[in-house]
């Protein structure tokens, strides 16, 4: 009996198109339903502003907050700084903080996860740091680095680091042990193993820590830069703040969140394409 | 069928026992058997006590207290590339396509990428799975995914071939399609099987030669040759007869 892949005939065909169809359907109308949530959220803020249920200057309506961000795009008052320079000052500090978290982190947590040395050399002190909230390192990196990028990236460092290691190392350990048998009898060294099948049984795993740590890395940069900084969307939203500029808040607010979401959607996408094989 | 009887594989007096809370369980009991070159033997045994530990001694994962295997004229150190397993359950790399899952054996023995793709779509030819190289073990249904772990095992060339209760998993249709196509493959490839299972019907369907097991801890109750041409007729009388027969002498597992 042979397995042979289906010539499916042109009623099949017909049928499948039939469905293809109706899932394009359904899935325009989810992103229909989206959309419309979305502008639901504008219209009941531009609807509360107008009524001037809330006082102006508490909060600025959304579209003062679009003229906001065409003005400010160009405008580097009252903060100091355009807006494309305080994102992208912003990006650099978390990415700098972020892609060091997962070079060191992702690594450590797999070691660790493997070689029981490396786990009981490393996790006493992993497990004295992981409950200190990354801000309260503020004052003591200002004291040793300033307040310029390497400081706030440590910061970022920090937050980024703890999820990136727990998930790579519980990913690790749940790596399946009839695999690791099927490398053995395969006459592979317990390093192949960990590279060619402890590895990617993490990978799972290892992607959420690491979107977990996109998140953490996020947060922890407004914190940082609302404390110390002379750029940056957390000092741009203090600085709103001291001027009693609710309108520059809510951008910051806004272009945070918006731009979070970017990066969290781009990272989905490499994890789809790094992870294909487990689409069905 | 004139089957050369040359001893490939020995096992001498094998006792193998675990601490199991606080007390100590002996698992394998003096266990000795000859395992002759190309003949199909099947190793049955009620429940789960002793066969996987068995298959693992042999395969070299573990090593025995008591006893001795050997591998021709030599005792056996551990994992060696000549034995090579089909697993219990499904084994494959998930993240790896059907033909890298194949040649992964090769890949572990060091042969060249353009060498091993050869070799690996000869045995995918082989189990029938031709047009699925490409795909992802997530893609394939449960009786195609064995096919992919026999290719495996076939793909390295080895002596012996250990299948550790290959279709336990599959849906009964499935499972008598594949008993009779891991009988096409192995009158097609000639190899040593040593093939575990706890299914009477499936053990007189395709063993030469039956090893029976006690329950715990396991030792050999009896020895079954059987003459009967293959494909074997499940209702003919004489398949019937050993059937009940070692089913007579088989323990109950609780």
């Amino acid at each position: 009996m042979n397995v042979q892949k289906q010539n499916h005939s042109s009623e099949q065909q017909e049928q499948i198109l039939k469905d293809q169809k109706k899932q394009r359907k359904a899935s325009y109308q989810n992103l229909m339903l989206s959309v419309s949530s979305i502008l639901l959220f504008f219209f009941i803020w531009e609807m509360v502003a107008l009524l001037k249920l809330v006082p102006e200057h508490y909060l600025a309506p959304p579209e003062a907050i679009f003229r906001l961000l065409i003005i400010k795009i160009h405008d580097p008052n009252p903060d100091g700084a355009v807006l494309t320079v305080n994102i992208l000052s912003s990006l650099q500090i978390s990415f700098t903080g972020f892609i060091a978290a997962i070079l060191i982190g992702v690594p450590l947590g797999w070691l660790m996860g493997w070689y029981r040395v490396v786990d009981s050399v490393v996790n006493p002190i992993f497990d004295i740091v992981r409950p200190i909230p990354p801000v309260a390192w503020i004052p003591l990196t200002i004291v040793w680095m300033g307040v310029g990028l390497k400081a706030k990236a440590t910061i970022v460092f920090l937050s980024a680091f703890i999820p990136c290691v727990i998930n790579s190392y519980t990913g690790i350990r749940q790596t399946n042990p009839v695999l690791i048998h099927v490398g053995k009898t395969c006459g592979a060294s317990d390093f192949t193993i960990f590279w060619k099948i402890g590895i990617p049984s993490a990978m799972t795993m290892t992607f959420t820590g690491i979107k977990l740590a996109i998140g953490n890395a996020w947060s922890t940069l407004v914190a940082a830069e609302m404390l110390a900084a002379s750029s940056g969307l957390g000092y741009m939203i203090l600085q709103g703040r001291n001027f009693g500029r609710t309108d520059i808040v809510m951008l910051g607010v806004l272009a945070i969140g918006i731009i979070g979401t970017i990066i969290i959607t781009l990272f989905s996408h490499l994890e789809n394409v790094v992870l294909r094989w487990k689409r069905k | 069928m004139a089957i050369e009887k040359e001893v490939i594989l020995q096992l001498k007096n094998i006792e193998q026992s675990y601490v199991v809370d606080n007390s100590v369980k002996q698992a394998v009991k003096d266990v000795s058997f000859n395992v002759y070159k190309n003949e199909f033997l099947v190793i049955l045994g009620p429940g789960h006590c002793g066969k996987s530990v068995l298959l693992n001694i042999i395969s070299g994962l573990e090593s025995a207290q008591k006893g001795q295997v050997y591998l021709g004229a030599e005792p056996l150190a551990g994992v060696d590339r000549r034995i090579s397993l089909v697993f219990q359950r499904l084994a494959l790399l998930p993240w790896m396509t059907v033909i890298d899952n194949v040649a992964f054996g090769l890949r572990m023995a060091g042969i060249a990428k353009a060498e091993r793709r050869k070799i690996a779509q000869k045995y995918i030819n082989l189990v029938g799975l031709q047009g699925f190289e490409k795909s992802y073990p997530s893609q394939l249904s449960g009786g195609m995914k064995q096919r992919v772990g026999i290719a495996r095992a076939y793909a390295v060339n080895p002596e012996i071939l250990l299948m550790d209760e290959p279709f336990g998993q599959l849906d009964a249709q499935t499972r008598y399609a594949m008993q009779e196509e891991i009988l096409r493959i192995w009158q097609q490839e000639k190899k040593t099987v040593i093939f575990v299972t706890n299914n009477i019907e499936e053990a007189v369907y395709l063993g030469d030669r039956i090893i029976l097991l006690s329950s715990c801890p396991a030792h050999v109750k009896a020895e079954y040759e059987i003459q009967m041409e293959k494909p074997r007729n499940t209702v003919d009388p004489e398949f019937l007869r050993i059937r009940k027969e070692i089913s007579d002498n088989t323990d109950l597992a609780l």
